[in-house]
């Protein structure tokens, strides 16, 4: 396979659930690309969508009340037709997973070492002896001191950091080319955080293992990222290059969520604002741009179309889903960086005259 | 651990010492036969009575001072200083040996109607919860729930009317009377308690197994089950290494109750197939108001129930990692 090809390729991935209360639009046709040894983040909020695509390409979304459509290729090969076998196979051997909550991920009966053992023998032929020898290399592999004495050790027996850091030996047990990682700082201390993601970013280094990179916290993506793919209600509303998420972001849900997290770059006099609302139902989207409700930018006839994730002018590598003219995002982002308030920078823009 | 140990069973002593008590209080409160009376036979004279009384020491106050005259403090030192639970007022036999000689009868009853209904809990409960929702599934818990509700007399004599060799529809096991010990004749022994340890594990079967079901259903949903799909291994050893691992640790706490009770004699079922185990000795000391075999078979059943608590709560330290004492 050449180097230019994506080694995971999801197109218009859709995830529905039916339930009681409806149809749960969970993922609403999203694409994106990994190349091998990239890294992709997925940003949004709680119900966005972006735990139950990954979840969906290892194929642990397959319950009986959804429907799954799209396509998910990896390497060329759609999982989305798999049969439950083959996902097994490629499940924690060439696609891992690591989770938000090390603690409730681990098996609170199991010994690490048995579990990492375990993980080791359900893809490949090799006595326990071996795989032991094996689960203390992992062990050492995400630094955690004294491999050979903490293998037996229970999960309770580590602290929250060594917890994610088992999960990621355990996620690394047989070379995977793809990593995704769900939340994986999220329940930890702010210092252990950074710990645990300069871990991910050296293994992906030393490893070459492609990284999904699933979060809330657009600072986790900003050093351990390539491109990022924002989501909001089950859709992706504005991809693009890391530098340019944080540069020239274009969709008002991406300026909301930068909005709302401290920068060191820009004044400290700034407050941070907080998105206004609630993420919508997946049952009932509202109309037309699902971001629609929460956007200070809100014009009539957003209520009505639904806006596709187009290029931006000028830039390919950049797409976005938004009604908002071109120039008129680049004059709002503006007005928002030099410190305005969203409400005082669409009266700024519309002030100098809008275009119709 | 060692220190729990002992301390728990100091607490038993001080259990068995209240329970003895309270079932000495009881016997005397309620209103019961004359035990002398019926010691010494219902063509008895008045002297003859009495001499029995005097010797059953029913002539002696039951609590009230002078304690040392007592009957109470009779009953206690047989019982604590020299282990004696004393004779029995219906025939003279020692207690004890009424109930040794019971024991392994009602061990065999109860352990195997353990294992019948474990055997069949364990399947039912795990595939209904695998198959949730499905028709097998819910059809499975109606039947347990019949299983549950049905009267273990009533089941008793259902089974015998339906499988009874000699009286029933379908004659093909030993009923009634039929128990000979297993020394004797072990395949007779077997086939004679067949029909008892189904009947008595028909509704522990189903509290298990819908136990087993709701336990499994929780812990499909923990995060950790979602990480053994996800490292690859087969749906198998995600469901017996990983989910029936955690969902039988809470059906240990309930197993070590159960076969507690059982152990201090299944009355109702020894009495429909009139077994001779502890229970029907139970129940006929308390038809005949013979409280020194009363007190025996009470105290046996405390104790046994006391002990499995022990020894289950010893099993959790070794079944959940996170448990120590």
């Amino acid at each position: 396979m050449s180097a230019s090809e994506p080694l995971l390729s999801v197109r218009d991935l859709r995830v529905h659930f039916q339930t009681d209360d409806g149809l749960v639009k969970a993922v609403d046709g999203i694409s994106y690309d990994v190349m091998p040894g990239g890294a992709l983040g997925i940003v949004g909020e709680s119900g966005s969508g972006k735990s139950v695509s990954s979840l969906t390409v290892m194929g642990l979304t397959r319950f009986p009340n959804a429907r799954i459509s799209g396509q998910v290729l990896f390497e060329g090969r759609d999982l989305l037709t798999a049969s439950n076998e083959e996902l097994r196979k490629i499940r924690g051997n060439d696609i891992a997973m690591i989770f938000q909550d090390p603690l409730s991920s681990l098996h609170p009966f199991y010994k690490v070492g048995t579990q990492l053992v375990e993980a080791i023998r359900a893809h490949t032929e090799v006595p326990k002896r071996a795989a032991r020898v094996r689960a203390t290399e992992l062990l050492a592999l995400v630094d955690i001191p004294e491999p050979a004495r903490r293998i037996d050790d229970y999960p309770h027996e580590f602290s929250g950091g060594m917890r994610q850091r088992v999960m990621i030996a355990m996620a690394l047990a047989n070379d995977p080319r793809l990593l995704i990682a769900d939340e994986p700082t999220t329940a930890l201390d702010v210092t252990v955080q950074a710990q645990i993601l300069a871990l991910i970013r050296r293994l992906q280094d030393e490893l070459d293992t492609a990284v999904v990179m699933i979060t809330h916290d657009l600072g986790v993506i900003a050093e351990t990222v390539d491109d990022v793919a924002v989501m909001y209600a089950g859709r992706v509303v504005e991809r693009a290059p890391v530098q340019t998420i944080f540069s020239a972001p274009e969709h008002p849900y991406t300026w909301g969520l930068l909005r709302s997290i401290p920068r060191m770059d820009l004044p400290r006099a700034l407050d941070l604002v907080p998105i206004p609302g609630r993420p919508p139902s997946l049952i009932n989207l509202p109309s037309g741009c699902s971001f629609h409700p929460r956007c200070p930018y809100v014009r009539e006839r957003h209520r009505k179309v639904d806006p596709p994730l187009d290029a931006v002018p000028g830039d390919p590598g950049h797409r976005v889903a938004c009604l908002l003219e071109p120039q008129t995002r680049r004059k709002l982002w503006r007005e928002l960086q030099a410190g305005q308030a969203p409400a005082e920078a669409r009266a700024a823009v519309e002030r100098e005259g809008e275009p119709a | 651990m060692l220190a729990y140990i002992v301390r728990r069973l100091l607490w038993m002593v001080v259990l068995l010492l209240a329970i003895s008590t309270i079932t000495f209080v009881i016997f005397f409160v309620l209103p019961s036969d004359d035990p002398a009376l019926r010691r010494a036979g219902s063509r008895a004279s008045p002297e003859r009575v009495e001499a029995v009384r005097r010797q059953l020491g029913l002539d002696k106050p039951v609590i009230a001072l002078p304690w040392k005259d007592s009957q109470m403090r009779r009953y206690y030192d047989d019982l604590f200083l020299h282990g004696d639970l004393g004779r029995s007022y219906t025939n003279n036999a020692e207690v004890k040996d009424l109930i040794t000689t019971r024991l392994p009868t009602t061990i065999q009853l109860a352990v195997g109607a353990m294992v019948v209904w474990l055997l069949i809990a364990f399947p039912v409960g795990i595939l209904s919860a695998l198959k949730r929702r499905s028709l097998a599934d819910r059809a499975v818990m109606g039947v347990t729930l019949i299983a549950i509700s049905a009267p273990v007399f009533w089941l008793g004599l259902v089974a015998l009317y339906l499988f009874d060799e000699t009286l029933g529809r379908f004659p093909l096991l030993p009923g009634v009377d039929s128990y000979v010990p297993f020394k004797d004749d072990p395949a007779q022994w077997f086939q004679s308690l067949l029909l008892p340890w189904f009947v008595l594990a028909a509704s522990f079967a189903a509290i298990y197994a819908r136990l087993l079901r709701s336990n499994l259903l929780e812990v499909m949903n923990e995060d950790y089950i979602r990480t053994a799909r996800a490292k690859g291994l087969r749906e198998r050893q995600v469901v017996m290494k990983h989910e029936v691992r955690s969902a039988v640790t809470p059906v240990v706490t309930i197993l070590g109750i159960d076969l507690g009770v059982l152990l201090g004699g299944a009355i109702l079922t020894e009495s429909v197939f009139n077994i001779p185990g502890i229970g029907r000795l139970a129940y006929n000391a308390i038809s005949r108001g013979d409280l020194p075999t009363i007190q025996g078979t009470v105290l046996f059943a405390a104790f046994f129930i006391i002990v499995l608590n022990l020894l289950v709560d010893i099993a959790y330290s070794f079944l959940d990692p996170r448990v120590r004492y």
